[in-house]
């Protein structure tokens, strides 16, 4: 049994997962709820936001964020993974950075446009 | 060959600084050294502030003379140095008989002081003059002559003036031992540099028995007194428009509340006897006093709109005047200790002494013939709109504020970036600028400040430091690079 | 210089009115940024969850930026970039300062304030102890961060759980940065729930409620600080110290809205929020003179501030076509028990035609309760609530046939289920 808050709402339902049984939730009180506590137990997925280095900009760093979420245990390693990428102005929202994340399939995405700023 | 300088100076404060700025209009060869990383990081950045009347000190000591008589010149300093600073006048509130019989005792003292304009005002006149005091009081000392100044501007422009009137300063130097030699002295630090110099003064703070006992059998302690402050915004800043003192009791001398020349209300300080050299912590006891202790002076405070904590020390030692003397035994080697309150009034004048006692010493002093004027800084905040806009066609720098709180421009930091005593630090550059001094203490200007620093002084941003040295805002860690 | 409408600052709140007042037809519109770009604080946040109010889509701060950059991009709005405003005159006199136009004075038939907000800092809260470099406010260190690329520190210490804190010891935790504690001193965390899951529980960090900072030490860098449990007063507990070697501590102690120039103005202000008061348009006491966003005050979610000064925007564009606001009767928002503050503070019953937002906060955490407008003794309005904490800011909508049964000052209150 695990229990959990759940986010899907600002109510802040606290669920009871039961591992033996299903990932049964109980304390929600929508849907939603049981989705997500039953999601949270068995596969959790987070989208990463995170920055690259660039270069040219007006600032030195490059927003970016994962084009899908993924495993939430791969979270740190996928931030890691950004560390060898740099980056040159201009970019476009929405630009691909880095293609499948450490095999996960999700892109990490540039998640600001930045012109090019004369020197 | 080595440099042997006329006099060097121990101590970049304000008593050090003056003693600089006074030696620097004669035809001498002169230093000053300081084991922080800038001029005025001692006592002199963190006190109360005021320039005192002269009231408080016994009659006939030291203290008595010099602060009266560096009450006007710190007025005159000021002016001519573009120091910010107000004659706002003070009071000393008296709530009670008793009370009111201290006041008028030290009404009599000031005067055989010669402090002039005092008076002695009633409960009504005195709460016209400051209608937010508490209501409870019988009467008030009102001293026409007390003000308040930027204590670090002042000393930072007397430092800087000297050293571009010819003498030398060595920040980062810590004295770590002072022997007689062959005309004079040899003054070692910590970082393996040797100064030589005929003669030497000390005015080294909260440190002066330990370098005097390089120099000298001990003969004095100097048991540092901590007093805590409190700095408000400026919404609070006009809530007294003089400083107000509370009667001194036997419980204790009470707490000031007064407007800073910033426009800050400050309210302070308490007192801890016996505290270490670098002991600058608050605590949270003696804050809370603080704040109830001030009560008696104005109950209409509001500590929410604190915007910073401080604490100073106070160089207690054990005498009751300054100590102001050739060492016994130590031919040409002056010292200053023990310079409490009210030290930086007295500050100007007693570099008066200091160099009287150099002359008789044998020093001779020789006038310049003619000295530079002391460096105008821009403030931009107070030029009027079309002197703004010249200033800003000058240098386009001065059109881009940088502090929000307190309107500080690009412009102003490159200036005090170049300066003579370049600022080692963010909090340095504050003193000189004004920059992060606001109600967002830094927040939003300091990662910019940070930045102008690194690009002026072509360093990387990991090497800008907050204050002292070793206080880094960024970190390297390990040698590795940032993110 | 002349303008129709100048907007102050060109964060969220200042592109929403800017936009919209573009929308409603406004022309000759000017947006004053003392940044280099538009966006304000959400170019550093770069964290999602932004938008599903306002785009219904989850986004970053600089998506979210994005989006209204590029429907102004669409507008004739002027920006003037890293230009400060330094004065605002009670004629509308807009005095501001750069380094191209050098010293300006803009003169301007409505002004839209839209200043956001500042960060509390150590000095506002009397930490006692040494001072250090190392101690930030969150949105500092998320600066060095995200857009500098600077790690500020590597063993933290977070004084309290609004989101920035939250956000950031995430942040930092990511970078490869340990957070030791995240420290409340309420009973209860200010963050969104969200936040709490997925930036403390994600990583192991624990949060202390009902806990405080009692002491900073360090002579240089911070070396050290010290963890105290606080009674029901808020008072520190002896005994309960706990200490926390760290190089860093980060305050998320919050927000003050940003109203110097506000101030300066005369303009009326509210004590509760620390913003002006404003009427169900957003117009102050100024006529002519439109707020919004953090600087009326502090908002967890930017869809409101979007929502709330595309109204200010659409009301200055009205104010120009000539609509003045209506002679009739005002009526005062009073707060009953357990609510903090609304906004608006004041209604102009005549001017309301359509449904009228109350934003409002809650003074303590309520579970099961009802929502009670009366207007005097008759009760107007009541809605059920499942729960509601300060933390997270209210919202109603009250219809114009409600508000028109109003014959005196209204009075917003939270009744609790009895048990």
């Amino acid at each position: 049994m695990t229990e959990l808050t759940c986010i899907v709402c600002p109510k802040g339902c606290r669920l009871k997962v039961d591992e033996e049984n299903h990932f049964e939730v109980a304390g929600a009180s929508c849907p939603r709820g049981i989705a997500y506590g039953k999601k949270e137990l068995t596969a959790p997925t987070r989208t990463v936001t995170t920055t690259v280095a660039i270069e040219g900009a007006l600032h030195s760093r490059l927003p970016v964020k994962t084009s899908q979420e993924i495993d939430r245990a791969l979270v740190k390693k996928a931030v890691e993974a950004l560390k060898a990428v740099r980056v040159k102005a201009p970019v476009k929202t929405g630009e691909v950075v880095l293609k499948d994340v450490l095999g996960t399939g999700a892109d990490f995405i540039a998640a600001k446009e930045m012109g090019r700023v004369p020197l | 060959m080595q440099t042997m300088y006329d006099v060097l100076v121990i101590g970049a404060g304000i008593t050090g600084g003056c003693v600089l700025h006074e030696l620097s209009k004669y035809q001498l060869n002169i230093a000053v050294i300081d084991r922080e990383n800038d001029a005025a990081q001692g006592t002199t950045k963190a006190n109360s502030a005021i320039v005192h009347a002269g009231y408080d000190p016994l009659p006939g000591t030291k203290m008595a003379f010099h602060n009266v008589r560096g009450n006007r010149m710190v007025k005159e300093l000021c002016e001519r140095f573009q120091v910010h600073y107000s004659e706002c006048g003070s009071l000393v509130i008296a709530a009670d008989d008793g009370e009111a019989e201290a006041v008028r005792n030290l009404y009599e003292r000031g005067i055989k002081n010669g402090v002039p304009g005092l008076k002695i005002l009633s409960r009504e006149e005195t709460l016209k003059l400051e209608p937010n005091l508490n209501p409870e009081i019988q009467c008030s000392l009102y001293a026409p002559t007390a003000g308040i100044v930027s204590p670090w501007e002042l000393c930072i422009a007397l430092v800087e003036n000297a050293v571009e009137n010819g003498a030398s300063f060595y920040l980062n130097h810590e004295v770590t031992a002072i022997a007689q030699e062959e005309g004079g002295y040899a003054v070692s630090t910590k970082n393996g540099a040797v100064f030589h110099t005929r003669y030497l003064v000390c005015a080294a703070g909260v440190y002066a028995d330990a370098v005097h006992a390089m120099a000298a059998p001990a003969d004095f302690s100097i048991s540092p007194a901590k007093g805590e402050y409190y700095l408000l915004d400026k919404n609070q800043g006009s809530l007294v428009s003089r400083v107000i003192f509370q009667c001194p009791t036997k419980a204790g001398k009470g707490v000031l509340v007064s407007p800073t020349v910033h426009g800050n209300l400050i309210v302070g300080p308490d007192r801890t006897d016996g505290c270490g050299r670098e002991e600058l912590s608050t605590e949270g006891a003696h804050l809370a006093e603080i704040r109830e202790v001030s009560r008696k002076t104005c109950d209409r405070i509001d500590f929410r709109q604190s915007i910073r904590n401080f604490a100073g020390l106070r160089a207690i030692s054990g005498q009751e005047d300054f100590i102001i003397r050739e060492i016994p035994g130590r031919p040409g080697l002056i010292e200053l200790a023990g310079i409490q309150s009210p030290g930086l009034t007295s500050a100007p004048s007693i570099a008066l002494e200091a160099v009287e006692l150099l002359q008789k010493a044998g020093l001779e002093l020789v006038k310049k013939e003619s000295l530079r004027a002391p460096r105008k800084a821009v403030r931009i905040k107070e030029l009027s709109p079309e002197e703004q806009r010249e200033k800003i066609k000058e240098n386009p720098l001065y059109g881009r504020v940088i502090c929000r709180c307190e309107t500080i421009t690009e412009g102003e930091i490159v200036d005090a970036l170049k300066s003579p005593i370049i600022p080692p630090a963010v909090d340095a550059v504050k003193r000189r600028t004004n920059a992060g001094m606001g109600r967002c203490q830094g927040g939003f200007c300091s990662p910019r400040v940070l930045e102008i620093i690194a690009r002026e002084k072509g360093i990387d941003p990991t090497e800008v430091l907050q204050d002292k040295e070793g206080s880094f805002i960024l970190p390297r860690f390990q040698g590795e690079k940032q993110l | 210089m002349k303008y129709d409408i100048v907007v102050i600052g060109g964060g969220p709140a200042g592109l929403a009115a800017a936009v919209s007042a573009w929308e409603h037809g406004a022309r000759r519109i000017l947006i004053l940024e003392r940044d280099k770009e538009l966006g304000g604080i959400l170019n550093q946040c770069i964290h999602n969850g932004f938008g599903l109010h306002y785009f219904k889509e989850e986004l970053t701060g600089p998506e979210y930026a994005g989006r209204f950059i590029e429907l102004l991009r669409q507008t004739g709005v002027e920006v003037k970039l890293d230009t400060m405003v330094l004065h605002i005159t009670k004629e509308k006199e807009i005095h501001a300062v750069n380094t191209k136009d050098g010293y300006m004075v803009i003169e301007a038939k409505a002004v839209i304030l839209a200043m956001g907000c500042r960060e509390r800092t150590r000095g506002a809260i009397a930490i006692p102890g040494d001072r250090p470099s190392g101690i930030f406010t969150a949105g500092t260190a998320q600066r060095y961060i995200n857009m500098e690329g600077y790690l500020c520190g590597k063993r933290v210490v977070v004084l309290g759980s609004g989101d920035i804190g939250l956000i950031m010891a995430r942040r930092m935790t990511l970078e490869g940065a340990e957070v030791l504690a995240c420290v409340e001193l309420m009973p209860y965390s200010n963050g969104l729930n969200r936040n709490i899951v997925q930036c403390l529980n994600d990583y192991g960090i624990p949060l202390y409620l009902s806990h405080t900072i009692t002491k900073i030490e360090g002579k240089r860098r911070v070396e050290r600080v010290t963890v105290s449990k606080v009674d029901g007063e808020r008072r520190p507990i002896p005994g309960t110290e706990m200490v926390f070697d760290c190089d860093t501590v980060l305050l998320s102690v919050g927000l003050i809205p940003e109203n110097e120039l506000t101030r300066e103005a005369e303009i009326v202000m509210d004590p509760r929020t620390n913003g002006a008061v404003v009427y169900e348009n957003m117009e102050t006491s100024l006529p002519g003179v439109f707020a919004c966003g953090n600087a009326v005050h502090v908002h967890d979610l930017v869809d409101f501030v979007s929502a709330e000064s595309a109204k200010a925007g659409a009301a200055a564009a009205n104010y120009l076509a000539g609509e003045k606001d209506s002679a009739g009767p005002i009526v005062e928002i009073a707060n009953g028990n357990g609510v903090g503050y609304t906004v608006p503070q004041k209604l102009r019953l005549e001017a309301i035609n359509a449904p009228v937002e109350l934003y409002f906060r809650v003074r303590q955490v309520y579970g099961k309760s009802d929502l009670v407008l009366k207007s005097g003794e008759r009760e107007l309005l009541r809605l059920r609530r499942e729960r509601m904490a300060p933390g997270e800011m209210e919202k109603i909508v009250l219809p114009p046939s409600k508000l028109a049964k109003a014959d005196s000052g209204l009075t917003l209150s939270v009744e609790e289920e009895p048990v």
